[in-house]
């Protein structure tokens, strides 16, 4: 399984991506530049990964422009015939606003940028993992009866915990419902999370949880 | 023909609007007193070349069902200048 990472102008966590992916887990990766559209070096078995950052400056909202760049054109192609896409805070906001993921992230109800770890356990359980978050727009928001239908289909991936996996909204860093971190779609290939796994896969880090949330995508 | 129009684009009414919320707090230690509620949008303009007024306010319509607003967290309205 190789990666994809695609560089928006306004991308601030691509390189972090290539170096947890390339020397954390011995991934081949492949850099994207949006202006181009070629994904033909990739087969559905592979992963194109949004990296965080503020894509087109978070104008208009975040990730609104980047939806309609040539290689997002491509992913969203990609990820129709079944391919795997990763997308990881500001690449979550882009996926809600291609619509390859349901619902929107607003801004955080406290007003504030949150830049601090948090605990996040996965819907089958597992231990809590502690990943970093860093973001002002992280309000996960969607109709009760999406919701309803994201928890019946097994779509939420991760919700904010605290150390202990007690998942309770004081442990919430931006207000988001039903305390979703991350989700899935669907058809089980679309990705996205707020707290940046790729923050914390390695040992010179002190932290290795984020190893855990690739392994749980199955990207190990 | 050129028209000129204008978008409003505001969140939701049900949607907590922090920076509403923010603001109004900034007004309250301003000392101005019977301001209820605050909610910020975005006010967006556009030129349009189109044959007619109906040609252009569709076209205004298309580009913010695409991109100006999201329909899960903003509605719009359209107002036709000239």
């Amino acid at each position: 399984m190789k990666f994809g990472i695609v560089v928006f102008p306004g991308s601030n966590c691509d390189r972090d991506m290539q170096d947890a992916l390339q020397n954390d887990l011995g991934k081949e990766v492949i850099m994207l530049w949006h202006k181009d559209e070629d994904l033909s070096m990739f087969t559905t078995d592979d992963c194109i990964v949004l990296p965080g950052g503020f894509s087109y400056g978070d104008y208009l909202r975040c990730g609104a422009i980047a939806r309609f760049s040539p290689m997002m054109k491509s992913v969203i192609a990609f990820a129709e015939k079944g391919g795997k896409v990763l997308g990881v805070c500001n690449g979550f906001q882009i996926l809600c606003e291609s619509h390859l993921l349901p619902g929107v992230l607003l801004p955080n109800a406290h007003q504030q940028f949150v830049c601090n770890n948090s605990y996040i356990i996965n819907s089958t359980g597992g231990k809590a993992l502690k990943i970093p978050v860093a973001h002002g727009d992280g309000r996960y928001f969607a109709s009760d009866e999406l919701l309803d239908e994201l928890e019946a289909n097994d779509q939420v991936i991760f919700r904010y915990c605290d150390s202990l996996g007690t998942i309770d909204k004081q442990f919430n860093p931006n207000g988001s419902l039903r305390n979703i971190a991350g989700i899935r779609n669907k058809q089980g290939n679309v990705f996205g999370m707020m707290p940046h796994p790729e923050r914390a896969s390695s040992s010179s880090l002190s932290n290795v949880d984020g190893l855990d949330v690739f392994r749980i995508l199955g990207m190990n | 023909m050129t028209y000129n129009v204008q978008i409003k684009v505001m969140p939701l009414k049900d949607l907590l609007d922090p920076q509403g919320k923010a603001v109004m707090g900034g007004l309250k230690n301003l000392g101005l007193g019977g301001i209820e509620d605050v909610r910020i949008g975005k006010h967006i303009t556009l030129q349009i070349e189109a044959e007619s007024e109906d040609a252009a306010k569709a076209l205004a319509d298309e580009a913010s069902k695409k991109l100006l607003a999201n329909p899960v967290m903003e509605f719009y309205e359209i107002e036709m200048i000239n």
